[in-house]
């Protein structure tokens, strides 16, 4: 057996991966950055997105494609409503204590977990791909009549995984547009490096919250959308998913989102390939121990420059 | 302060905590077989709350990762009874050897990083324990757990699968993790822990060696926690991964901000709670963790000093 096209395969995968947790990590790496909130709710924002989806695309029906651009427009606005009415609600009036925001973004995960099973139930259920078709990954070897093209058993890849890859591109670029070249970006950049002085110049933080808050769960729930025409969705679906980000955000450095793209693309493909050799458990396994002695020993993450 | 009395606040305070003992002692002739199996299991439970106050509580460290300590006793002792047919005492050692090694282990690694670090590292640490638990699936069964028999659960000479002994032994150990608790926060060690708490700053520049008294904090909590699994294992006779997961991170957490982080009584009082709350709902609901999400969430919202945080400060000062 061949060990390259394995490879290739599991490079694809894992890039797969990376683009769909680089925009939810994004997203926790923005609430982390500006507010100073660990949301520990992240990955119900990325469940209720799935499963909203898959509410969208019940409803509408028709066409996959028509439903799914709809989902992929409904579900983060409605997910990102939601966030900023927890923000307002909760977070704010515990003024953004660092332990308390914990203890309450915990009690937000059991409560939209909860309340998802309780109405979509423990059901796995698919969203269909607005476009699949098969690509299959051809492969060269030699053989007595020179060098030939064949294309390895059951190896493939689909073009909406490719989608996925340009797609997550794509609005990471939009989204650093928006951080670098906009007024509302500039407002939220100010006010991650002085909030006092950003309120003393008249920025009303308290809607800045709101609107990072929301948009952190926004990219979250538009990260499940993108997934869950691949990976069905599932009310216990986020617990995974905000593990990984957690690591990619730390790796990347608190608060930064470069950095983030880039432990994001590192751990997506990484456990894309680790995964070719070792069971997934192990792979979980071994992932999570380097990632915590990351942690442990550059405390700054990779990329950063100092102790935060 | 002395009291005219001449009743130092200390003394009061064991007082009251042994009557409450005493009380629990009593409360096994009177209640009914359901709630007297219940109360078993909640003063186990709460052994390991009163293990995760020590470390969040009184030295201000919020872990999410102790349910790694938790099932360190529970399968350090179920897995010796299970695979080598060792009795309840030997296994028992085991159990809080393994809770040392792993708390020392632990704590020295994650005691590198501080604050939200320290929560992450200590949450992925538990993970990747609940994961090695399903690797080796083999000799931990894991998810579906396995059961310890019936024969096997006697120490001392007494059958710890019958409600009366189970019930007694619950209590001793009850006894002995909340006398410990408040001996060590009226020593100077516990005073140092609530020191480092308030401002670990200053109690470095007073001298402390806060590195160590954590350290040691984190063991203390640890190995109370591993206790209280090893415990869990022996008389209710059943190991799982499920102790294992974040959830069982969680619930300490809950329960000790339940009943009042930082007071001696608390968690028992969060468990005993928190435990009626979701038995009452999941007998009508699977969803029963949504009564803990609200919980949480209203306990950050409206009582942060928790049921005993609020009692202590409104009527009885004194309380430890």
């Amino acid at each position: 057996m061949e060990l390259a096209p394995y490879l290739i395969l599991g490079s694809i995968e894992g890039l797969v991966t990376a683009a769909v947790l680089a925009l939810m990590a994004v997203g926790l790496s923005l609430v982390f950055g500006v507010m100073r909130v660990v949301n520990v709710a992240h990955g119900e924002f990325f469940m209720l997105g799935a499963v909203l989806a898959w509410f969208v695309a019940d409803m509408i029906g028709g066409h996959p494609a028509i439903s799914f651009v709809a989902a992929l427009f409904i579900a983060p606005v409605l997910v990102g409503s939601l966030a900023v009415v927890a923000d307002t609600m909760i977070l704010k009036r515990i003024k953004y204590d660092p332990e308390r925001t914990i203890v309450a973004t915990i009690g937000l995960l059991y409560i939209i977990q909860q309340v998802t099973l309780m109405t979509y139930g423990s059901n796995a259920r698919p969203v269909e791909p607005p476009f699949n078709q098969r690509i299959s990954i051809p492969w060269f070897e030699w053989t007595e009549s020179g060098l030939s093209m064949y294309w390895p058993w059951g190896l493939g890849t689909t073009t909406y995984k490719l989608a996925v890859i340009g797609f997550a591109v794509i609005l990471l670029l939009a989204i650093w547009v928006l951080m670098t070249r906009t007024r509302i970006g500039l407002i939220m950049r100010a006010t991650q490096l002085d909030r006092d002085v950003a309120q003393a110049y008249g920025i009303n933080v308290d809607r800045v919250y709101a609107l990072v808050f929301g948009l952190g769960a926004g990219l979250a729930a538009l990260a499940a959308v993108l997934i869950v025409p691949i990976q069905q969705a599932h009310y216990l679906m986020g617990h995974d998913p905000l593990l990984l980000s957690f690591i990619v955000v730390i790796i990347g450095g608190l608060g930064s989102l470069a950095g983030t793209v880039v432990a994001a693309v590192l751990i997506g493909l990484s456990d894309g390939l680790i995964s070719v050799f070792f069971t997934p458990t192990l792979a979980k396994i071994i992932a999570t121990l380097i990632v915590t002695f990351v942690l442990i020993f550059r405390p700054s993450g990779l990329l950063g420059k100092h102790n935060p | 302060m002395i009291e005219k009395t001449g009743m130092t606040d200390a003394r009061k305070s064991l007082y009251f905590h042994l009557g409450l003992i005493g009380a629990l002692f009593i409360l096994q002739f009177i209640l009914p077989a359901y709630h007297h199996g219940n109360l078993a299991r909640i003063m186990v439970l709460a052994c390991y709350a009163m293990g995760y106050n020590i470390l969040f509580g009184y030295t201000g460290l919020l872990s999410l990762g102790h349910a790694m300590f938790f099932a360190a006793g529970m399968y350090g002792m179920g897995l010796p009874m299970v695979h080598l047919g060792w009795t309840p005492e030997p296994a028992l050692i085991s159990a809080i050897v393994v809770g040392v090694v792993v708390s020392a282990g632990i704590g020295f690694l994650a005691l590198r990083t501080s604050g939200v670090s320290f929560m992450i590292v200590t949450l992925m640490f538990a993970q990747a324990g609940f994961l090695t638990i399903l690797y080796f699936g083999e000799w931990t069964r894991g998810d579906e757990g396995f059961v310890i028999k019936q024969a096997e659960r006697v120490m001392a000479g007494f059958d710890l699968s019958q409600p009366t002994n189970r019930y007694n032994a619950a209590l001793i150990l009850f006894s002995i993790c909340l006398l410990l608790t408040i001996r060590l926060v009226h020593s100077r060690f516990g005073r140092v822990m609530i020191a480092i708490r308030e401002n670990e700053e200053r109690t470095h520049m007073l001298g402390y060696d806060v590195h160590f008294h954590k350290w040691m904090a984190v063991i203390m909590s640890g190995t109370m926690a591993a206790l209280a699994g090893a415990a869990y294992a022996l008389l209710f006779g059943y190991a799982g991964a499920t102790f294992a997961s974040v959830q069982y991170s969680i619930f300490p957490l809950l329960w000790v901000l339940l009943g009042g982080a930082g007071t001696a009584l608390g968690p028992f009082i969060g468990t005993l709670f928190m435990f009626y709350l979701i038995d009452l709902s999941s007998s009508f609901t699977t969803a029963y963790m949504l009564i803990a999400g609200l919980a949480l969430v209203l306990l950050t919202l409206f009582l942060p000093q928790g049921l005993v945080g609020e009692f202590r400060r409104k009527v009885v000062p004194w309380l430890s």
